[in-house]
């Protein structure tokens, strides 16, 4: 066992090196919210000493929200102390200015300064210093991003969040972690065996997943800092389908020890297991509501898979989802008001959000192979996997339907995305 | 006397490892083996697996090497949204219990499969739903619940990738590997 772990742990090395030059996920914006804030970015003064790239990936997440309309500034260089020609600024278009400086520090590392304008108001509204090493130039884009983006919407940004996924090649299977844009992908366990429904835990240091390199399915937690992992739940049958309890102590897993898939709790280091719900078919895909009262799941119960809740203390079912033939893979926004599912519609498999107070549904995409839709921490997007020209993306769309990107890469399949918590 | 025991003891020798080169001849299981379904053809006999054993007891444990056996076949087909075990199985199952039975050191893993429309992880249920299945149905005949773990793989490991229902079909089984198979 100890041998296969280091074997793991040297191809994940060697997947490493090789990831950056050929497996970077590319990003591609294919749709937009209809009513836009202009904002312009100026280049940071003193910028050229971290090549630029800062303020091109602070534009490129304000673009890709589809909330932005990145106003041109024409390479103008404005620092953070400098009073903008706010009336300038407001004829080129912009609503918001952003400027700001970036200089090195006696210890050598970076301070990047900014702040953030009303061209309308005429007046600074944010303003902040980071610093930071030459490692954390895009982590610092992502933290001046955040702060544009709460700034101008009154909600939190997503910039400097990670996801974790599977990247299929021949033959083999990666479970990745990457910024929210795609970029830095670092591989948490490589293996020959499937790996699937990774989750992580609340706060972001571990990952919940399904490896069958046992040549059956046993549910993993792993450590991110460390890259040491545990079996949470390896019982006679099957054992998958792990999700967090929001205090992250505990998991819902669905296990088979008695027959078929059926939804059991046990502690996070795989003690004490008891059952939380019962029936004569399937259930599975828990999940729990963010306030823990809940647990949301799929189940055969009714004759077709649909949507289900019971009360984590005990109780009866209620079926959540009434309409068409096929529901599954349930998953609650961060504020538990609305809930996210794959719903099959004329052989499509298509991703759908439902207001939990209004019952209404709607449709958001229009690809047919959609699966494991996952909340962005803010609520605003939802990632999830689907197939373009017979190829394993990753797609994200805004809960309006309107806002659309996507994530994929040359020569693998990528799926099984789960978006992560805030950072700290 | 001392030539002939030298050169039986040498013929045994040979024998010993023309089996062994027979078994690591043999995929491990159908579907481990990555692309391959059972050859369904009956009867097939591998070039390269020379049959060295199996000719007195049906059940002995070589049997499970020997494609001539009925118990070389480890695959077991379900209809769409259907858990029956079809009757063109029934004999198959039949053969697989009386092994179990009569080898009850023997241990079963069964991998049950689903073709790959929809979630993952329901897809992981209906795998395992048709392993329950095959498994119920070797306790019918015989078989002990201790010899037997039944277990899904879900969507994951496809006999066949194409998207038509001949390939589906292919990918809604349960496979039954024994000790040493998995």
């Amino acid at each position: 066992m100890k041998i296969h772990i280091l074997r793991w742990l040297a191809g994940a090395l060697l997947a490493c090196v090789a990831l950056f030059a050929q497996a970077q996920l590319s990003i591609e914006i294919t749709g937009a919210g209809n009513q836009r804030l202009p904002v312009a970015v100026a280049d940071f003064a003193g910028e050229r000493v971290v090549a630029h790239a800062l303020t091109s990936v602070v534009r490129a997440d304000l673009e890709r929200s589809g909330l932005f309309q990145i106003v041109d500034t024409s390479g103008a260089v404005l620092d953070e102390s400098a009073v903008p020609n706010y009336s300038d600024w407001k004829a080129r278009g912009a609503d918001a200015l952003a400027a700001g400086s970036v200089s090195v520090m006696p210890d050598g590392r970076y301070e990047t300064r900014f702040r953030l304008h009303d061209t309308q108001k005429q007046a600074a509204i944010a303003g902040q210093g980071l610093a930071h090493n030459a490692t954390q130039i895009r982590a610092t884009a992502h933290r001046v991003a955040d702060i544009i983006y709460e700034k101008l919407t009154g909600e939190r940004g997503i910039f400097s969040t990670r996801i974790a996924y599977v990247m299929k090649s021949t033959g083999r299977y990666e479970l990745q972690i990457a910024d929210a844009d795609g970029n830095g992908a670092q591989v948490a366990l490589a293996s020959r065996e499937p790996i699937i429904s990774p989750t992580w835990s609340p706060d972001g240091s571990r990952l919940a997943y399904v490896s069958f390199e046992a040549k059956k399915p046993v549910v993993y937690v792993h450590d991110l800092a460390t890259g040491r992992r545990h079996v949470a739940a390896n019982f006679k049958g099957s054992n998958s389908a792990p999700a967090w309890s929001p205090d992250g102590t505990r998991l819902a897993v669905v296990l088979t020890k008695n027959g078929n898939s059926q939804l059991y709790v046990v502690n996070v280091d795989g003690s004490g297991v008891t059952r939380l719900a019962s029936s004569s078919g399937i259930d599975t895909e828990p999940q729990f509501s963010p306030d823990g009262e809940f647990i949301y799941f799929t189940s055969d119960r009714g004759g077709s898979p649909q949507i289900y809740r019971q009360p984590v203390a005990g109780g009866p079912a209620q079926r959540v989802t009434f309409e068409g033939s096929y529901n599954v893979t349930p998953r609650l926004s961060p504020d538990g008001k609305s809930l996210a599912f794959v719903t099959r519609d004329s052989g499509r498999f298509r991703v759908a959000v439902m207001g939990l107070a209004t019952r209404q549904t709607q449709i958001l995409t229009d690809t047919a192979k959609d699966e494991s839709p996952s909340f962005a921490p803010n609520g605003r997007m939802i990632l999830f996997a689907t197939e373009v020209g017979g190829r394993g993306v990753l797609a994200a769309v805004s809960i309006d339907g309107r806002v659309k990107h996507r994530l994929s890469v040359q020569a693998a399949d990528v799926r099984e995305p789960a978006w992560g918590p805030f950072s700290k | 006397m001392r030539k002939s025991l030298a050169l039986s003891s040498s013929l045994l020798t040979l024998a010993a490892l023309v089996t062994l080169a027979g078994c690591s001849s043999q995929p491990a299981a159908p579907e481990q083996a990555g692309a391959g379904v059972e050859d369904r053809t009956p009867g097939a006999i591998s070039a390269t697996a020379p049959v060295m054993s199996g000719q007195g007891d049906p059940y002995a444990i070589a049997a499970l090497k020997d494609p001539k056996s009925p118990l070389f076949k480890r695959s077991v087909y379900f209809d769409y949204d259907s858990l029956v075990v079809k009757d063109e199985f029934k004999s198959l199952l039949d053969h697989h219990a009386k092994f179990l039975v009569r080898n009850d050191q023997m241990k079963m893993l069964i991998q049950g499969h689903a073709d790959e429309r929809g979630s993952r992880e329901y897809n992981l249920a209906l795998g395992q739903k048709r392993a329950e299945a095959v498994k119920k149905a070797l306790m019918l005949l015989g078989a002990k619940e201790a010899q037997l773990e039944s277990v899904s793989l879900g969507e994951e490991k496809p006999a066949c990738m194409e998207q038509a229902e001949s390939c589906w079909a292919q990918n809604r089984r349960g496979d039954m590997l024994y000790t040493g198979e998995f």
